[in-house]
């Protein structure tokens, strides 16, 4: 194997002679790779750190923060969530089915690493325009190894999120998000265990499988990326599943001190964050690390990322009980070390010392950046865009392109790969509602799901944007009836050294940090992925939110389609005429431009508010937050769901009808109730402070849309239904 | 009435079903470890969806190997009540109770969707409380579920009144599209000779409850719990 130079595995010269100046000498080949995968962004976070303390972590739902393998927040009744959403971008760009896997099952360890049972799974993908074959490929190949691996799994996948635009041409972004239910006294903390624990190493063999990893997954792709295939790992799902049981059962029965998923970095990564936790040193002997491949070097089995591996630090004397939990899986459990005193990690191979580093100068010794951040010339360039410029196309036209539009058209070709129903407790289905409900058994309970985040409104306005991205998971949680606690996040941007980068990078998270405190939903986990560019340019800025919240009864849950001829249909929050980051523009001008719509906090938490008093009173049929396609796209999809017509009768006073129908401006739903409670909902959106608009009534087969009495939209809605849920079908085939 | 239900290493709707015999059917259950070689005194059997062994090689094709198999087929030929379900019904396949293979869905995708099933026939112990020709909803969540068999063994499936349930559309009707995929005669379940073995790819345990959208699978199980009442009588 030729020898990477210390810039070919990413470290830039100051950090190498930081390196010589932490050990006194010069690195040899192992410590600078283990040096080099620490230190990349994937594993240090080093360009964003420093952002990422705007972040608020607290709150008394929160039960652990970031900086554990996963969040956790309060459910009641002793019970807890475990959640975080994680990236697999790069490998999926190259190799997107295991890419995809592989991600899967790296969110899923990080989940029964903490004692609980992984219960839902949710994704967030972002590919190029649908049109284009490649594209179509790496749509079809991560659809199909998210799906294959959770599916094996037994885990269901509940809900995410998919777009299309030419700005992820290259670079898909593939997050996936896994939720887990604990028992609060069973979750189990990331801890070294004591001196002279013993490390034992379980589950699959070590290959070559996905060395520097970390590494790729911190710099930019190019035509050079697609030979870094090898760094992409191979899944292998029932390995997995085995993994899951008897780990769950070793923490069940209390026979371990610590635990750690291999992740990225392997080895390296996963011994330094154990022996972190208490200060404490660790050594290894890699010649008793079980290979798939002989000739391996120290350097290639402490960096291999070769997944469905497991580290656990018994408590002493448990070792024999473990190793019969193991062998009950049929899984191979292997000591390669133990826990020492001395802050060190030396690694041996055999008698012979390979390589020894300090533990801390690879944790807290990462080097930790504020890059320059500029204003980029688009900004203000967009913000001053004049709408009114722009002619009015028929208004009939474009519902039914924006319902084809694959950013708005049913996702049914995804989630029917996916088995979302297992374990029996899916009560709101994908594409039944703004967010999956589960059912906790044994309670009334119910857990809502959703991930959001519009990137083209982030790229517009990145500080607005990641607002928006939160509201907007905040919202659907509360269409469906569940008060959002708590969320994470995957803050996907391009390479964070470039100003404008850094600039939309440091907005965008002030945005999201802004609105998570006035919601009260904190920060508790997440995951960076910068470098997202390729010769083309960078990503749009998409900061993914994964939000969870509770239902305290499932009962009370709520779902978007129309249930009944004859109702009332309204429109909750203000009338909204901005266009500016729109679906509109880009599907039927083409243009991604504007000054985006401003989110206002109060009004967001206002409206959250009512929805949730509304569902807990009962007091509407249906709910459906206003988003991409705006208020016209809302109403149908209530239609299409329901399979119900409407008769939407406004009074547009002049203003363009595109711009009330097709703003996507935030803090807004779309409700349905019978007809004699709307004086209720009057009076209990007014001491909430929102608005409340009478759009019209549900019934027959059309859908209509009137300007004081005059028809303007009337569309069949089996037509409608069609070119919804055939859009994405059609460009399959 | 006490249900086994068989655990296969990488069986993943065992709970699902553990769940629904216990909870919703109120029921004695028990988990029975493939590893096991005796089995105690059950009333029926369930073999779970899944993917055991990873369904590496072929689905169900290393589970039939499993140390508890041959039980299993010795309390099959005893007359007890065996249901498969999606991986369960693969390796019964695999396992010889029931004739037939399976092939990858025609779509060549994994496919979860409810799907409408026709009731073809009543008189078995798994849709007594059904009505004859019945449409019934229920999911199906699989890779491969694409039923085939030889001209032979069909004609002896028909002869012998063995398919008891194919996809249909919600009115009832045998079309082609209402069939996820792509199996033979649209079928989705068949029984064995005597009737005591059933094999289906769509799965009873995800709509036994009126919260999780429907409760036609219910009566799959009622149909069990009715017939060992009616043998025991």
């Amino acid at each position: 194997m030729k020898e990477m130079t210390y810039r070919e595995m990413g470290l830039s010269d100051r950090e190498y002679e930081m390196i010589i100046d932490i050990l006194g000498r010069e690195p040899n080949y192992l410590e600078l790779g283990m040096f080099s995968v620490m230190w990349s962004e994937h594993c240090g976070y080093k360009n964003s750190r420093p952002l990422l303390k705007n972040f608020p972590v607290e709150g008394p739902q929160v039960i652990q923060g970031p900086g554990e393998n996963a969040g956790v927040i309060d459910i009641e009744d002793g019970q807890a969530l475990v959640f975080k959403i994680e990236s697999h971008n790069h490998p999926s760009a190259i190799e997107p089915y295991q890419g995809a896997a592989t991600g899967v099952g790296g969110i899923v360890r990080d989940i029964f690493t903490m004692g609980a049972r992984p219960i839902a799974s949710l994704n967030s993908l972002r590919f190029g325009e649908l049109d284009d074959e490649q594209v179509k490929q790496l749509f079809t190949g991560v659809v199909a190894g998210i799906g294959d691996y959770g599916n094996c799994l037994g885990i269901p996948t509940v809900g995410g999120e998919v777009y299309f635009n030419p700005a992820y041409q290259g670079n898909p972004l593939v997050n996936a998000m896994c939720v887990g239910l604990v028992n609060k006294d069973e979750i189990a903390y990331a801890v070294a265990g004591e001196i002279g624990s013993p490390l034992m190493l379980v589950g699959a063999r070590t290959g070559r499988d996905g060395i520097h990893g970390a590494t790729f997954a911190s710099e930019e792709l190019s035509e050079a990326s697609k030979e870094k295939r090898p760094s992409v790992q191979v899944g292998d799902p029932f390995m997995e599943k085995l993994l899951i049981e008897a780990c769950l059962e070793l923490i069940k029965e209390d026979l371990v001190a610590g635990m750690q998923d291999l992740g990225a970095a392997g080895l390296t990564s996963s011994i330094a964050e154990a022996a972190s936790k208490k200060g404490r040193g660790v050594r290894v002997d890699v010649s008793l690390v079980p290979r798939r491949e002989t000739g391996m070097t120290p350097y290639e089995i402490m960096l291999s990322e070769s997944q469905e591996r497991m580290l656990v630090v018994p408590q002493p004397g448990n070792e024999k009980r473990i190793a019969g939990i193991f062998d009950k899986w049929g899984l191979d459990a292997t000591v390669i070390g133990e826990v020492t005193g001395d802050g060190m990690f030396a690694v041996y191979e055999g008698g012979e010392l390979a390589g020894s580093v300090p533990v801390a100068a690879l944790t807290e010794g990462c080097p930790v950046y504020v890059r320059e951040a500029e204003e980029p010339p688009y900004y203000k360039a967009c913000r001053s865009f004049d709408i009114d410029s722009l002619a009015e196309a028929d208004p009939a036209g474009v519902l039914l392109k924006l319902m084809a539009s694959p950013n708005i058209a049913s996702k049914r070709w995804v989630y029917t790969q996916y088995d979302h129903q297992v374990m029996t407790n899916t009560v709101v289905l994908p594409g039944a509602a703004d967010a999956a409900v589960l059912r906790v058994r044994g309670s009334q309970k119910g857990i809502a799901l959703s991930t959001d985040c519009n990137g083209r409104m982030v790229y517009l306005d990145p500080y607005q944007g990641g607002m928006m991205a939160v509201c907007e998971g905040a919202r659907n949680l509360a269409c469906v009836g569940a008060r959002p606690l708590a969320l994470t996040n995957c803050l996907n941007f391009g390479n964070p050294e470039n100003p404008h980068i850094y600039w939309q990078m440091r907005e965008a998270i002030r945005g999201m940090a802004d609105a998570a405190r006035f919601l009260g939903t904190p920060v508790v986990s997440g995951n960076v992925s910068l470098y997202n560019e390729t010769v083309d340019g960078a990503i749009f800025p998409t900061p993914v939110v994964g939000m969870a919240g509770l239902l305290k009864d499932i009962d009370q849950r709520c779902q978007m389609a129309f249930q009944s001829p004859g109702d009332y249909i309204v429109l909750l929050g203000s009338i909204g005429t901005e266009l500016g980051g729109s679906e509109y523009l880009y599907v039927c001008h083409g243009l991604e431009t504007g000054k985006v719509p401003e989110v206002n906090l109060e009004e967001e938490k206002n409206l959250i508010e009512l929805l949730l008093r509304l569902a807990e009173e009962g007091l509407i049929k249906s709910c459906h937050d206003i988003s991409e396609g705006g208020l016209a796209a809302a109403v149908a999809e209530c239609g299409i769901k329901g399979q119900i017509g409407f008769n939407i009768d406004m009074d547009f006073q002049g203003e363009r009808k595109d711009k009330i129908l097709f703003s996507e401006a935030p803090s807004r739903a779309v409700a349905s109730l019978e007809k004699e409670k709307l004086p209720l909902l009057n009076a209990m959106a007014a001491k909430y402070g929102v608005k409340v608009s009478l759009l019209g009534s549900t019934g027959g087969e059309q859908m209509i849309f009137k300007n004081a009495g005059i028809e303007f939209i009337n569309l069949p809605v089996e037509l409608v239904t069609r070119t919804w849920e055939e859009a994405i079908e059609c460009h399959m085939i | 009435m006490k249900f086994g239900v068989v655990v296969f290493p990488g069986s993943n709707c065992d709970a699902d079903c553990y769940h629904v015999i216990k909870d919703v059917m109120q029921q004695e259950v028990k988990y029975i470890w493939h590893k096991e070689t005796g089995l105690d005194d059950f009333d029926a059997l369930i073999l779970p969806g899944g993917f055991s062994y990873g369904d590496y090689l072929r689905t169900g094709a290393i589970a039939r190997f499993s140390p508890i198999m041959p039980a299993v087929i010795d309390f099959a030929d005893r007359g007890g009540l065996v249901i498969g379900i999606c991986n369960g019904f693969q390796i019964l396949l695999e396992a010889g109770l029931l004739p037939g293979a399976m092939l990858r869905n025609r779509s060549l995708k994994f496919i979860c969707r409810p799907v409408y099933l026709k009731t073809r026939r009543i008189d078995t112990p798994f849709s007594n409380k059904l009505g004859q020709d019945q449409v019934i909803k229920i999911p199906v969540a699989h890779g491969e579920g694409n039923y085939f068999c030889d001209e032979k063994t069909l004609k002896s499936l028909k002869d012998n009144r063995q398919i008891v349930f194919t996809y249909c559309t919600e009115d009832g009707q045998g079309l082609p599209e209402a069939n996820p995929n792509g199996s033979l005669e649209n079928i989705a379940g068949i029984c064995n000779l005597k009737g005591n073995v059933l094999g289906m790819m769509p799965h009873p345990e995800r709509c036994a409850e009126d919260l999780l959208g429907g409760r036609d699978g219910y009566y799959i199980f009622d149909s069990m719990l009715q017939w060992l009442k009616e043998a025991g009588r």
